[in-house]
């Protein structure tokens, strides 16, 4: 049972994930369900074939791929002057811009906004960013209720879950246990695994909640500088219904979402879908330019546009980091990343599991409290071969390991928790086998000895204890390569 | 990524042994050289080199692994193409050197080393157009293909068109063959516990084949897959590429 793998209360990311289980704990109870690990393996098994199947040219997506690369990288690298230009000309459509610097100053905006409006029912389409801050949460504390309109995001709401996965936030779910919760749930629905009847169902409650709400809340996929306009994409049209049919309309998106003209949209958008989900393009693509206009028979009254930075300006501040910030969240590293099928999304601690949530989530919460994430890697580059818009993951890992173990110090270190996960016996255990592997003198006698001895290596040595829990003990040669090819009379110079 | 656009038969090569078949797998390596010599190369191989430097990268300690790294640059100097049978440590340094010396004196040289860098089956179908004359009996293998071969060298079919060379062998691709075996260095005794997972999916793919070899181009999974197939009992065996193609031709 899904539910039995989460940890006890809701998992966060930002305040204090370190006072939960980490990373293997939650790893540990994801991998000793057996359930589990077929919904997930069947669900990304499906995901990779009909992504493979949407890019079935190699040249093709070698292009299309470079532009979408182009159009972000082309967007952060003038990433300042882009959020003046949207802000500008958001403003001059009718739509107000607020800065959130932190997860704590999104949430007030977004309670200061719905208090101004005195809206106590809210409708929420899919919004990654509004999990990131705990939105849900905060407002139930002030008595507002948010309900989820995206089916997968209800389906997690009435569990009490967090998402885990990007674009499928119930993907860990199969038909038998989202069709028992919804038929505890919706009054009147028995239970049926019948997908229509159980859309059905949920749509009945939902276009109640669409009718009596205060307020819409959504997420954006990219905010156009050029234009001002809100691009949302989404299946299901609770999207549409949450951002025209309540008088109030809340965006909220990280600063980084934004691409410099409406001629980069075409591309993200031949992309993302196909990367997700392997759809040619989604059922609804929603352009917001501004509120309701005197004459216009709909949309709401007023459009807010909420832009969080929460750590995102000093990855922005790094020119390495600053590719994480690419990412159009599409989910496709995700479902091809061989370790996130074995442990699913909930192992991450974090609302952004897998391989982009490896490297944003140190990043945004600090190597102090997520710096095991990074580890949690084998750097095959599954990931890195499908980013629709060529994120280099693994060397992004890879630095952050490198921060992570690095002598604490520096005054102003590139990542939060820098130094924080450096071990004096790990650090001696690399200038160890530097000395050994940088001087051929050191090299051949340890070599040639440990060819001899290390059959003997006692079981118990602790890697050697890790590496025989599944398989047998490696073999050593009783002579190394160097020695074999030196008696053989191969040349050496 | 990319390979060199081939590249002309050289006279000389030098061979890069990777410190896994140095202490592991030597048979790897003298079978590797055998089948460039039996295509009447001479074959370098420099008693000072040690590792391509990967362990310590990608757990972070770049000076550590610039030191090791700068070692095996000193020690290949002649511009000869640098034979590796291992897509992950020839991916190293052909993909990774550059990042990690630049900024650094010796970038330069660093870059000119990564160039000449290539992976064993990708030299021997490119360069040398091999072909392979099979003494073997028949027999039924599979391929593992390595995430570095095929993510960082961009090798991916040249392993199974040697494979197909050989009459006696039938080679039946396993499910996922693509995915990770779960070895990642130092990851299979840090997270040993989904290091283990993900092998034990790769040998149950693997078995059900029905191939009683499983052939691949690195050590690093050869070691990891046939741990797992051993402790679980299973009559398979584990091979690097040179060594199965080597035993094919001699009739072994
Ligand atoms: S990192 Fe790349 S593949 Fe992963 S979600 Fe972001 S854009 Fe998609």
């Amino acid at each position: 049972m899904a539910l039995e793998t989460m940890p006890d209360g809701p998992v966060v990311e930002n305040p204090a994930m370190d006072k939960g289980p980490d990373f293997t704990q939650r790893a540990h109870a994801a991998l000793i369900d057996p359930g589990l690990r077929r919904n997930f393996r069947r669900a990304m098994d499906g995901l990779m074939e009909k992504r493979a199947a949407q890019f079935a040219d190699p040249v093709a997506w070698a292009a299309l791929r470079e532009r979408g690369a182009q159009a972000r990288a082309a967007a952060l690298a003038r990433l300042p002057d882009l959020l003046e230009e949207l802000e500008a000309r958001c403003a001059a459509n009718g739509i107000q811009v607020h800065w959130a610097e932190t997860i704590e100053d999104g949430n007030a905006i977004v309670l200061g906004i719905l208090n101004h409006h005195r809206a106590r029912q809210v409708v929420k389409g899919k919004s990654m960013v509004s999990e990131e801050m705990h939105l849900n949460d905060h407002l139930a504390a002030h008595g507002i209720t948010a309900i989820e309109s995206d089916l997968g995001e209800y389906i997690i709401q009435l569990a009490g879950e967090l998402p885990s996965h990007i674009v499928m936030p119930c993907i860990h779910k199969n038909k038998d246990q989202i069709a028992t919760l919804l038929a505890a749930n919706i009054p009147g629905l028995g239970y049926t695994e019948d997908v229509a009847a159980l859309t059905a169902a949920a749509r009945r409650i939902l276009r109640d909640r669409f009718a009596a709400a205060d307020a819409g809340i959504s997420g954006v996929n990219f905010a156009v500088a050029e234009t001002g306009t809100l691009v949302l994409i989404e299946n299901e049209g609770n999207g549409r219904l949450s951002t025209t049919l309540p008088p109030l309309h809340i965006a909220i998106t990280g600063i980084e979402k934004v691409v410099e003209r409406l001629d980069d949209i075409p591309p993200l958008l031949a992309l993302l879908p196909r990367s997700a989900t392997g759809q040619p393009i989604t059922t609804y693509v929603n352009m917001i330019t501004s509120p309701r206009k005197p004459g216009e028979k709909d949309g709401p009254a007023a459009v807010h546009l909420i832009l969080l930075d929460n750590g995102r300006s000093r990855v922005f501040a790094d020119a390495q980091l600053r590719d994480t910030l690419r990412c159009i969240r599409c989910g496709a590293c995700i479902n091809h990343c061989p370790v996130y099928a074995r442990v699913g999304g909930h192992s991450y601690g974090s609302v952004y599991p897998g391989p982009i949530g490896k490297i944003l989530t140190p990043q945004i919460a600090g190597l102090d409290v997520a710096g095991d994430l990074p580890h949690a890697s084998t750097l095959c580059n599954a990931c890195v071969e499908v980013c629709p818009v060529k994120i280099p993951i693994a060397d992004i890992l890879v630095r952050l390991r490198q921060e992570a173990a690095q002598p604490a110090g520096a005054a102003t270190p590139a990542v939060k928790g820098a130094g924080s996960r450096r071990h004096i016996a790990e650090a001696l255990v690399w200038t160890v086998w530097r000395w050994v592997y940088a001087w051929p003198w050191l090299h051949h006698r340890a070599t040639r000895l440990l060819a001899r001895i290390g059959n003997w290596i006692p079981a118990r040595a602790p890697l050697l204890r890790a590496w025989t829990r599944n398989r047998t003990r490696p073999h050593f040669a009783g002579q190394t390569l160097h020695e074999r090819a030196r008696r053989a009379g191969i040349d050496h110079e | 990524m990319s390979q060199p656009s081939r590249p002309s038969r050289p006279e000389t090569v030098y061979f890069f042994g990777t410190c896994l078949i140095d202490l592991f797998y030597p048979q790897a390596g003298l079978a590797g050289m055998e089948l460039l010599r039996r295509e009447g190369l001479r074959v370098v191989f420099p008693q000072n080199q040690s590792c391509c430097a990967q362990p310590a990268r990608n757990s972070g300690y770049l000076d550590e692994a610039r030191a090791v790294a700068r070692r095996q640059i000193e020690t290949f100097v002649e511009d000869w193409p640098i034979v590796v049978p291992s897509g992950s440590c020839a991916g190293m340094m052909r993909t990774h050197y550059p990042a990690l010396f630049e900024g650094q004196p010796d970038a330069e040289r660093a870059r000119a080393f990564a160039g000449r860098v290539v992976e064993l089956t990708w030299f021997l179908v490119h360069v040398l157009d091999i072909r392979l004359a099979d003494k073997g009996e028949p027999v039924t293998v599979t391929w593992h293909a390595s995430c570095h071969a095929m993510r960082e060298m961009g090798v991916r079919d040249e392993p199974k068109q040697l494979l197909r060379q050989l009459s006696g062998v039938t080679l039946v691709e396993a499910g996922h063959e693509t995915e990770c075996c779960g070895f990642g260095g130092t990851f299979a005794v840090r997270h040993a516990e989904i290091a283990a997972a993900m092998v034990d999916d790769k040998v149950t793919s693997i078995a059900r084949t029905g191939a009683s070899a499983v052939i691949s181009g690195d050590c690093g999974c050869l070691m990891n897959i046939t741990g797992a197939i051993d402790k679980a009992g299973r009559p398979i065996v584990g091979r690097h590429i040179a060594e199965f193609l080597l035993e094919r031709c001699h009739g072994a």
